[in-house]
Formats: C-alpha cells, sequence, structure tokens
C-alpha cells in the first residue's frame, strides 16, 4: 500500500513502477498490437478507401441538397397564399438543416473511417516529465525574493501602506462612472411605492383600454385591467414600466362565497366584483391563472397560489405575503373605478420595501 | 262528402262527436302536460318542443343521477338551470359529459351522443332558464376573424393557463387547462362564454363575439400554419427542448465518440 | 543561468540559413521558419500523445459547439438590431403583423421568416448553446467521477468551473434578447430575484434595467454582455485551459502499460489530428441535422414583451432549469407563519425576502463547493502526490457517492424546474409533486450516497472476484466423483493489471502539528477521513494471488505470476 501525505515536495510519485511491489502483478506493460484486417490484407484496405470516398459523396450530395434548399425554394414573401409561405420555410429549413448535416457528416465520419482503418493504430507510449525540476523553484524564489528587496518595500511601511490606500481607492472612479446606468429621472425606491391607481382611475380592459361596468362580469368572469391614464404616459419603455406596476385583474364570485374580509376592506370591492394586482409577491410574474370555482390565482412561474375570496391569502407555493387588493367603486356613469391606489407597494419584496412612506399613504 | 252530411243525422252521431270531442282533449291535455313538464312554457329559440321533450328523455336517462331530475343539482353534480345551451353543446360535445368517474376535473373523451341528441339535450336545458346561447356561425367563420388581433387577445386572457401556443398547462391540485389544437371552432367559443370547469367566464361584454372569432382565428391559423423550424416537440418550450438535446443529442454525439475511439476491426 | 544558454555567433546565423532543403515541405518549413519560426511548435505537437478513450471527448464537443456558437451568432448579428425601440411589425408572419413590438423582436421575426436560412442559423445557435452547455457539464461530471481534478489539475478545474458559469451567463442573456414574453418574464424573475438582496438588491435592479423594470435600457446592454464580453472571457478561458492540459499532459484510465509517468494514446500526427478533426465535421452535422429537423424557441408564439400576459409551461432553457425549480420548491410560509419578515428600523423597517433567499443557499453550495472541491478533498484524503492516472469511480467509493447525492440534489431541482408539465403529462397533481420533491430534497441525496457506495463496493468486491476466481465461462462440468462445477475463465493478466492496479487506504488518525497538539479541525479532518476510508475492499495482493494460485492447484500455474500470462486459461473453479 503506497503511503498517502508523504509526497509533500511535490515531485512525482509513482505508483506501479517503483512501488509496484504494492500490487499483486508487476505492470504487465501494453498489449501486444493486434493488427487490423486493413493492415494484413490490401483487399480490406481497398475496401475502406472506397468507404471514405462514398462518404465524402455524400458530403457533396448534401452541399448541393443545401443549395437546392437555398435557392430552389422561394422566400416566404415570394408566396400570395400565407399558408403555402409557412410550408415552404419548413421545407427550405429542412432541406438546409439535411444538406448541411449531409454535407459535414460525410467529411467527419470519412475522416475518421480513414484514420481508423488506414492511419498507423500502434499506440505510442510518451513520458511525462515534471513540470520544473525542484532546482527551478529554489532559484525562482531567490529571484522573487531579491527583487522584493531591492524594491525596499519591506522596509519602508509608509511606501507600502499608502501605496495600498491609493490602490484601493483608484478603482472607484471607474465604478463611479457606472451611475448613470439608472437613466430615470427620479432616482431612488420612493417611485416603486406608487402606481398610476388613484381615486377615481377608471379600469378599462387590457389591451384594448374600453372602460368597463360592473354589468360586464357575470359571476366567475376574470377581466385583465390596466389604468385608463396608461395611454397618456409617454415613450414605450416608460409605459412599460408602469404597466408592469399597475396591471390588475378583476374578478367576479357569488357575494356568498367570500370568506372574512379584512376589517376596513369591506368597500373595497363592488357587487362581488373584487380586484388585485396581477404581479406575484415572491419575484413578479404575472398571476394570470384564475380558476373561478376554487377562486384560486395561480403563477405559471412558481406556483404560487393566493386564494381570491380570502383576501388573496398564500395557500401554496413560494410567495410570502398575499396579492395586494385594489379597492374598487363605480363612478356616475356606472364605469369601475379605483377609490384609491395600491395600499401597499405591489410586486415582489425589496429591502426598503418596510419603509414608513414620507406622504403617510400607508403604514409600515 | 255527401254520405257524411246523411250520417249526421244517423243515431250514433251524437256518440261520434262525444268520443271525438273527448279524444281531442284528452291529446290537448295530454300536451299540455308535456308542456308543463319541460317547466318551460315557451320553447327557446331556435329549437323545437320535440328537441326539448326529447332532450329531456335523454336528460333523465344519462344526467339526472348527478344533476337531479329537474336538473336543479345535487351533491353530486350542480344545477344545470341557467348555464345555456352552451354548456351542454361544450360540455357534452366534447364528450367530457356525461363523466366517466369523478376527479379533479372532467376528462375529454369520444362524445357519447351525437349532433342530434346535444342539441336535443341543449334544447332541454336551455329551456330551463336563460343562459349563453350556441353560437351562429357568423361568429364561428374564421375567414372573417383577424388572426393578429386574436392572438394579442389570445396571450393576455388565455396563453397563461393555455400556453402561448395552445398547448395546454398545469392548474393547482391535478386540475389542468387542456390542449386547444383540433378543438372545434363552436367548442373554443363556448368554452369562452360558459366557463367550463374552472375556466373563467368570458361573457359577450368582456370580449365581444368579433373579438372571440378573432382568437378563433388566429388558433386555426397557428394550428394550420404547423410548425416552420421542424418538429414542434409539442409546443411545450425549453423543457421539451433541453429533453431532446439531452436524449437524441447525447446519444447520438456519445454514439460517434465510442465509434471514434474504438479500435477498427 | 544565461552562461548556459547557446549563442549563436554571427557567422553559425549565416551558417543556419545555408540549410538547404530537399522536398516541397521542406522548402515550405525552412521559408515559414526563418521568418516566424513555428518548428518548435511542430516538434512539441506534431507527435504529441494524447491518450484515447471516448469519454475524454466531451471537452471537445464543448468547445466545438462553443465555435459553431461564435460562428452561427456572428452571422445572426448581421441582421439582429437589439433595440427597445418600437416599430409595427410588418414581415411575413400573419399573427403578429400590425403589432407594436421592439426592434429587437421585430428583427429576430425576420430572421426566422424572411431571411433565408435565418431560421435555420437561428436554430442552429440555440441548439449548439443547448450542447454547450451539457458538453461542458458531462466533462465536469467525467472529471469530478475519475478524480482527474487532483493534483496538479486542481486549477484547470477551477478555470472550468469558471466556464461553466461564464457558459450558463452567455446562455441567459442570449434567451433574453429576442424580447418576447417567455423571455421577458424571464427577465423579471431576474428583478425580483435581484430586489431581494438585501441593502444594494433594489440599487442593482435600476442599474440592471436603467431604472424600473423593464424600461428601454436592458436589451442593447445584454446584447453587449452576450456578444462581447462573455464570449471574450469564454475565449481567454478556453485558451488557458487548453494552455494548461497541454502543460500537464492528458490523463489516462490505470491499464496495462499505462503509468504515472506515461501517456499512452495516439499521436497527434496524424490519427489523433483526423479523429478530432472528423469529430469537429461530426458534431456540427449532428447540430445541423437537429437545426434542421426540429424547431426551437419558436419566438413567434409568445408576443412581444408586455408585462401583463404570461404563458403555462413558463420555463427558461435546460441548465437554468434547477434555479427555477428550487424557486418552486421552496414554500413561503411554515403553516401559517410566513418567512418574510421586516428587520424593525427608526424608519419604518428592512424587508427580506425569505422565501426568495434561502434557495439560492444550496445553489451557492453547490457551485462553491464545485470550485473548491480538489483542495477540500485533498485535505479529507490527505493525498498531496500527482495523480496521472486516473481513478475508476468504484475505486474511489466515498468520491462517487458524494457526486451522486449531489447530483440526486441538481436532478431534484432540475425536475421541479418542469413540475408542471410532469403534472399534465403524467397525469399528476402539481401540489402533490413539489410536497414529494421537499422531502425528496433533502432524502434523496442521502439514499443516492447510501445506494452508490455499496453499488460501487460491491463493484470493486466483483472485481476481487473476477481477479482471483476468474470469469464464469458458463460450462458446467461434472467431475469423475458426480459434483457439478462451473469452468472459471481466469482473466488475462492485463485485465488482472487493471482489476488490482489500485490503492486503498486505510483511515488516518488525527495528526498532531508542530505544537505537539491535536487541533479541532484536524480531529474533523480525522473524522471527515475515516468516513471516506472506512468502507473499503482491499485490493487483492500478491501472496493471495499465489495462494489463489496454489489453491487451484493446476499445474499449469504452479510457476505463479508468469502462469496468468497465458491468455485464455481455463481455470476450474
Amino acid at each position: 500500500m503506497a503511503e498517502h501525505g508523504n509526497g509533500d515536495t511535490g515531485a512525482v510519485v509513482t505508483t506501479g513502477e517503483g512501488a509496484s511491489s504494492s500490487y499483486a502483478i508487476d505492470n504487465p506493460g501494453l498489449p501486444p498490437h493486434r493488427p487490423r484486417l486493413a493492415d494484413v490484407d490490401e483487399k480490406y484496405a481497398k475496401r475502406s478507401e472506397r468507404q471514405v470516398a462514398v462518404l465524402f459523396l455524400i458530403s457533396i450530395i448534401g452541399t448541393v441538397l443545401f443549395f437546392v434548399g437555398y435557392f430552389a425554394v422561394a422566400r416566404m414573401d415570394a408566396f400570395d397564399d400565407y399558408f403555402e409561405g409557412m410550408t415552404a420555410l419548413r421545407v427550405q429549413n429542412t432541406l438546409l438543416g439535411v444538406g448541411s448535416a449531409l454535407a459535414m457528416l460525410g467529411i467527419g465520419l470519412g475522416v475518421v473511417h480513414w484514420a481508423r482503418t488506414l492511419m498507423p493504430d500502434h499506440e505510442v507510449v510518451e513520458d511525462r516529465k515534471p513540470l520544473r525540476t525542484e532546482a527551478h523553484r529554489a532559484e525562482a524564489e531567490k529571484i522573487v525574493t531579491e527583487v522584493i528587496d531591492e524594491t525596499q518595500i519591506k522596509r519602508r511601511p509608509l511606501l507600502r501602506n499608502t501605496l495600498i490606500a491609493a490602490a484601493l481607492l483608484a478603482p472607484l472612479p471607474a465604478l463611479v462612472l457606472f451611475r448613470d446606468l439608472d437613466r430615470s429621472e427620479d432616482f431612488g425606491v420612493e417611485r416603486m411605492r406608487h402606481s398610476l391607481w388613484g381615486e377615481g382611475v377608471r379600469l378599462v380592459r387590457d389591451p384594448v383600454g374600453t372602460p368597463i361596468r360592473a354589468s360586464d362580469l357575470t359571476i366567475g368572469s376574470a377581466m385583465h385591467v390596466i389604468p385608463e391614464t396608461l395611454r397618456e404616459i409617454p415613450g414605450h419603455g416608460t409605459r412599460l414600466a408602469e404597466k408592469a406596476k399597475s396591471v390588475v385583474l378583476l374578478m367576479r364570485m357569488h357575494p356568498d362565497d367570500f370568506g372574512e374580509q379584512i376589517s376596513g376592506r369591506e368597500d373595497w370591492t363592488h357587487q362581488g366584483i373584487i380586484a388585485c394586482s396581477k404581479v406575484c409577491t415572491h419575484v413578479g410574474c404575472p398571476v394570470a391563472l384564475y380558476e373561478r370555482h376554487t377562486h384560486h390565482l395561480l403563477c405559471p412561474c412558481h406556483q404560487s397560489t393566493f386564494d381570491a375570496a380570502e383576501n388573496f391569502k398564500v395557500v401554496f407555493g413560494p410567495a410570502g405575503r398575499p396579492l395586494p387588493q385594489l379597492p374598487i367603486s363605480v363612478d356616475e356613469e356606472g364605469f369601475l373605478i379605483a377609490t384609491s391606489d395600491f395600499t401597499e407597494p405591489v410586486g415582489p419584496t425589496y429591502w426598503e420595501r418596510g419603509h414608513t412612506d414620507p406622504e403617510g399613504d400607508y403604514p409600515a | 262528402m255527401k254520405a257524411l252530411s246523411q250520417k249526421r243525422r244517423h243515431p250514433f252521431a251524437f256518440v261520434a262527436l262525444l268520443l271525438l270531442g273527448l279524444l281531442l282533449t284528452g291529446g290537448l291535455y295530454a300536451a299540455a302536460t308535456t308542456v308543463n313538464q319541460a317547466q318551460a312554457s315557451n320553447v327557446p329559440d331556435g329549437y323545437s318542443a320535440d328537441q326539448v321533450e326529447e332532450g329531456e328523455r335523454l336528460f333523465v336517462a344519462n344526467c339526472a343521477t348527478c344533476h337531479g331530475m329537474n336538473a336543479e343539482g345535487t351533491d353530486a353534480g350542480p344545477s344545470l338551470v341557467g348555464v345555456g345551451a352552451a354548456s351542454v353543446e361544450f360540455q357534452v360535445g366534447t364528450g367530457r359529459m356525461p363523466m366517466q368517474m369523478q376527479g379533479p376535473q372532467a376528462q375529454q373523451k369520444p362524445p357519447q351522443f351525437n349532433n342530434e341528441q346535444t342539441t336535443q339535450l341543449a334544447a332541454y336545458v336551455a329551456s330551463l332558464g336563460a343562459g349563453p346561447a350556441v353560437p351562429d356561425d357568423e361568429w364561428l367563420d374564421v375567414d372573417q376573424g383577424d388572426p393578429a388581433r386574436g392572438g394579442e387577445l389570445f396571450r393576455i386572457n388565455c396563453a397563461m393557463c393555455h400556453n402561448a401556443a395552445g398547448a395546454g398547462g398545469a392548474l393547482t391540485e391535478g386540475k389542468y387547462a387542456p390542449s386547444l389544437h383540433g378543438v372545434e371552432a363552436v367548442h373554443i367559443y363556448t368554452a369562452m362564454t360558459t366557463g367550463p370547469q374552472n375556466m373563467p367566464v368570458f361573457n359577450d361584454a368582456n370580449i365581444p363575439p368579433e373579438d372571440k372569432r378573432d382568437i378563433i382565428a388566429f388558433l386555426k391559423t397557428y394550428e394550420q400554419q404547423g410548425s416552420p423550424g421542424g418538429f414542434s416537440l409539442g409546443f411545450l418550450g425549453p423543457v421539451s427542448e433541453g429533453l431532446l438535446i439531452w436524449t437524441l443529442g447525447l446519444a447520438l454525439l456519445i454514439g460517434s465518440m465510442v465509434w471514434l475511439t474504438s479500435r477498427s476491426s | 543561468m544565461s552562461a548556459s544558454k547557446e549563442k549563436y555567433t554571427e557567422v553559425q546565423y549565416l551558417e543556419v540559413d545555408q540549410y538547404q532543403p530537399k522536398t516541397r515541405t521542406g522548402r515550405i518549413t525552412n521559408y515559414v521558419d526563418t521568418r516566424v519560426g513555428g518548428t518548435g511548435m511542430v516538434r512539441e505537437f506534431g507527435r504529441k500523445v494524447f491518450p484515447d478513450h471516448w469519454t475524454f471527448m466531451f471537452g471537445e464537443v464543448a468547445l466545438y459547439s462553443f465555435i459553431i456558437t461564435v460562428l452561427s451568432g456572428a452571422f445572426l448579428t448581421f441582421w439582429f438590431d437589439p433595440s427597445m425601440s418600437t416599430t409595427r411589425y410588418s414581415g411575413s408572419y400573419a399573427p403578429l403583423q400590425g403589432l407594436e413590438m421592439s426592434m429587437a423582436y421585430a428583427t429576430a421575426l425576420e430572421l426566422s421568416f424572411d431571411v433565408r436560412g435565418g431560421l435555420f442559423m437561428r436554430q442552429l445557435h440555440h441548439w449548439a448553446a443547448l450542447l454547450f452547455v451539457l458538453a461542458m457539464s458531462v466533462h465536469m461530471l467525467r472529471v469530478f467521477f475519475t478524480g482527474a481534478f487532483r493534483k496538479p489539475r486542481e486549477l484547470n478545474w477551477v478555470v472550468g468551473s469558471a466556464l461553466l458559469i461564464l457558459g450558463l451567463g452567455a446562455g441567459f442573456t442570449g434567451y433574453s434578447l429576442p424580447d418576447e414574453v417567455l423571455s421577458g418574464n424571464g427577465l423579471r424573475i431576474i428583478d425580483g430575484m435581484l430586489k431581494a438582496i438585501p441593502v444594494v438588491g433594489t440599487y442593482i435592479s435600476f442599474f440592471l434595467f436603467g431604472g424600473e423594470f423593464p424600461g428601454n435600457e436592458v436589451i442593447p446592454r445584454l446584447y453587449t454582455l452576450h456578444i462581447f464580453i462573455i464570449p471574450a472571457l469564454i475565449l481567454i478561458l478556453i485558451a488557458v485551459h487548453l494552455f494548461m492540459v497541454v502543460t500537464h499532459k492528458h490523463t489516462q484510465y490505470p491499464g496495462p502499460g499505462r503509468t504515472e509517468r506515461n501517456v499512452v494514446g495516439y499521436p497527434i500526427g496524424p490519427v489523433y489530428a483526423a479523429k478530432a478533426g472528423g469529430f469537429f465535421f461530426i458534431v456540427l452535422g449532428i447540430l445541423c441535422l437537429i437545426a434542421g429537423t426540429f424547431q426551437i424557441n419558436a419566438l413567434w408564439n409568445y408576443g412581444p414583451y408586455d408585462p401583463s400576459p404570461v404563458q403555462a409551461g413558463a420555463q427558461p432553457d435546460w441548465y437554468i432549469g434547477p434555479f427555477e425549480g428550487v424557486l418552486r420548491l421552496m414554500p413561503g410560509y411554515l403553516g401559517p407563519i410566513p418567512l418574510e419578515f421586516n428587520i424593525p428600523t427608526p424608519w419604518g423597517g428592512n424587508s427580506v425576502a425569505t422565501p426568495v433567499l434561502i434557495p439560492m443557499i444550496p445553489v451557492a453550495l453547490i457551485f462553491l463547493g464545485m470550485f473548491i472541491w480538489p483542495w477540500i478533498e485533498a485535505w479529507i484524503t490527505g493525498d498531496k502526490k500527482e495523480h496521472h492516472l486516473l481513478d475508476r469511480p468504484r475505486n474511489a467509493p466515498t468520491r462517487t457517492a458524494f457526486g451522486a447525492a449531489v447530483m440526486t440534489n441538481y436532478l431534484i431541482m432540475w425536475g421541479m424546474g418542469s413540475n408542471d408539465l410532469i403534472a399534465t403529462h403524467f397525469g399528476l397533481s402539481l401540489n402533490d409533486i413539489t410536497y414529494w420533491s421537499r422531502v425528496l430534497f433533502f432524502l434523496g441525496p442521502v439514499i443516492a450516497y447510501i445506494l452508490t457506495k455499496r453499488i460501487c463496493l460491491a463493484l470493486q468486491r466483483k472485481d476481487r472476484e473476477v481477479a482471483l476466481h476468474g470469469h464464469e465461462a458458463g460450462v458446467i462440468e461434472v467431475s469423475p466423483e458426480g459434483g457439478f462445477s462451473e469452468k472459471h475463465k481466469l482473466p488475462s493478466e492485463y485485465e488482472f493489471w487493471t482489476l488490482v492496479s489500485y490503492e486503498a487506504p486505510e483511515p488516518s488518525g488525527p495528526k498532531t502539528n508542530a505544537k505537539g497538539k491535536v487541533t479541532r479541525t484536524e480531529k474533523l479532518r480525522a473524522r471527515l477521513n475515516r468516513m471516506w476510508f472506512e468502507d473499503r475492499v482491499e485490493p487483492v495482493t500478491r501472496e493471495e494471488y499465489l495462494e489463489a494460485l496454489e489453491h487451484h492447484g493446476h499445474d499449469d500455474h504452479s510457476e505463479g505470476l508468469e502462469a496468468a500470462q497465458s491468455r485464455g486459461a481455463i481455470e476450474q473453479h
């Protein structure tokens, strides 16, 4: 048994040569070379040659097939009929794929077959040499030590310390340069507290933007809703950012199906119509799957499940908080409106979420 | 005619008249009772009284065990008053009803009733109370629909459960949203208007009939265009793609590696 | 030092140039060498020996598929515009015509439908990317289970681990570029996870997205990462990786003629070069075949990104699956108690998104453990020797078992990443799968560890059995006394060598340090060392071998060791 832990020097400790006495027999060496058919009989060598040539020919055919796919099949926009164009695209894609596959496999398989059958297959033994000798290492150590001594850095700690301080500070400007990665005008976390919802903002259908009457929802209905003011937001990116905080799911349940509502939320619903933020409190996917009989809302990303009848409490999955509910009512014209913004930040939990709102809209 | 007028004064004429009168009254009464039993003095639009009557017979024989003799509902099945003909068209037309066994949700299977019987059942259920009707052919004509607009509506309202390509998806506790591939236009439409199982209702105020037609047009276009990139792998997205590269891809590679490193004979 | 180096005189330089090659190859060599050098390379690599085994080729697959992603990706950049400015789509794909979308999505659609071969190249790029990470993963598993990461290759293992992480980064940034709903929700998850990071998380998210999610900035930024920074880092690390492979020379499996001091295999010229070169075309051919026949990332299904829609089956590419799965695995509440909490502060409180942060712990541990594993193992075993001969996995039972345990853990997270599809395709309840996976997440690795270790030890015993008693030949003999016995065929000496040439050290107790004390870490090390080595199957010793021969008592084996050299000797049990 060769000993462990005795190789501190890093020298190669052999097992199987010097220490071979630990094994039942000595290393018997390479097995005798067994010639291949092609080595002993030119007939088989000839056959291999033909096979390789055939593979190369297949490659040529593949390339031709690729050209057929590219030039003989028209591009999609050349077709008047949409479905014919789609079929052509599929045919083209298949021809390009199969053609180039044959072209490549023909070469690859051919060359490998050539190497396997015709090129020499004698195993070769090459010696490993140690990476560097110990003498080299000692020499290197000496040089490094001398160089460090010559800089006098050890003798002059003032130099060393100020250099360290300078080197630590110097990268900071490079870091600060990235400050403007955030392009928004009002930098800070306050903006995450507010969505476009507010008193009197109408609920409109996503994406068409038409307002909704209470009677538009029958029991069991679900509607995907955005604030009417969203369309006024200029700029695609800003609009999407606002939409990302304001998407709402609207449901109508039978009034008897509601569980006990949190006090203060009694007038947040309207004739069994209830609204909640669609942004999951876990990591923010849209919680859009509504089961009308169980009143469960399911997030398809990580399967957090919320109960719409029980104040959107979490009944399953990784979400750590209920979905925020949007208080709703109807305006004089009978259209559904929000009676305020969400009373808590929507979406995933972030570090500053618990901060007291300076505007005093809601407590921590 | 002459013979008849002569026989009017026949001594049995009175008896014959009496019998006729009795027969007529009895028949009328019988007819009136039947209508009464159907619990709807008015036959729903587009259906005949015969259909309602025939539908009730089918209902009593096949559905009443769970839904109650008068479709008032039992512990085993909900009331069907007011669910409308559309519900029957969907549930019976896709074979989901009658249910084979209780489970998280009704499974699709070959329909047990033919079109005629389904219509009769629909007529009966529609006669119980107002509900969503089977749509006119106009709203099922996909040629009139706009697939691009339908696609947008589909992604907002449907894709979260049914998958962006309509391949279906999982819901909670063993329930699922089925695949929409190969589903008839009328069933897609009636599913939207009635909200079968746990599906929300998309009534005409939420998604007007034109929009429903757009959605159906999108689905049918999608179905017809196929997958231009090759085999679709079930339209399931990255999971089936990963599975393919770990099975077929890896197998092809290992095969070539083993061949490449083996010694030739 | 310089004194030892030879110096040419002016005359000698002229003499060198007097070399008059006779062949055409010689003339070319002469031309090149006198201008840029290079004969050194030819002499170094021309006949360099590489061991040949199919499991050694996964690294090559990774390299080749990376090259293929670079080439196909370069093609895609000529059409793809990574801009989030909007346009109205008017290309060939009917179900999206007239919709407002970003230039990124519109040009990705243009590539798919209106550039001939664009769809093919996009699919080739994506399949090659999947294969790239796959090949790296399998390559690392091979290296791990054969112990190829041991001294002197620890640093190359670290480089390889870094390459794997960069591969994940390259994949994820690429997945997000088309700006459709599927990858947009993926980015939304990233946003949610960033925000969960205490103190700085919210701001990291703002900086990545250029403000609030999703903003106008993220696609061009991911593009820079995807086509420049990450590939450049990968290229540099590949160069370092290959340089080290050349420096160390390749490892080899134990076998007759193979020792710690040699490399047995085929020379680069011509066999290995032909095989490796041909293999590039094979890998490319396989990928072309898949790209031409299997659709991947049908991005036209998903529609332009919008924060409102989402789709069932929202999943990342396979290599991000475990991250997705572990998030699904984690419960947000323990019974009625929410895991999320607020740290009370004068300004209200700071929120800790525990259900997002906790799942990152196992993932981080697996990746951190991967980086430092060579040192952990060397510390436990006390093995400081160089190793160029690989371990057969069975001969390192504890390592193999530990690797299987970690793999099981990873596989459960991976499976959870597709639990919704498992639910629909096997008629199971999503919730039940999750509950069971939570149990298996802890129990699975333990079972895998125990099972794998037992299997390894059993295989070692089988090896021992074969070495001492031979293979069952499948021939039943009747002795003159009427007894039945099966003929056994002794292994050839070459096979015998492979079966017995391994080490199974016994546990070593705690050692004292320089002050003569046993430290607590040393005690821990000794305990782990015991766990590592206590279950062992002793390799066949010389005495046992001789005794076995003696016992069988056949004349033709009485000469001991040499007898075994007769290949195919029949030995009666």
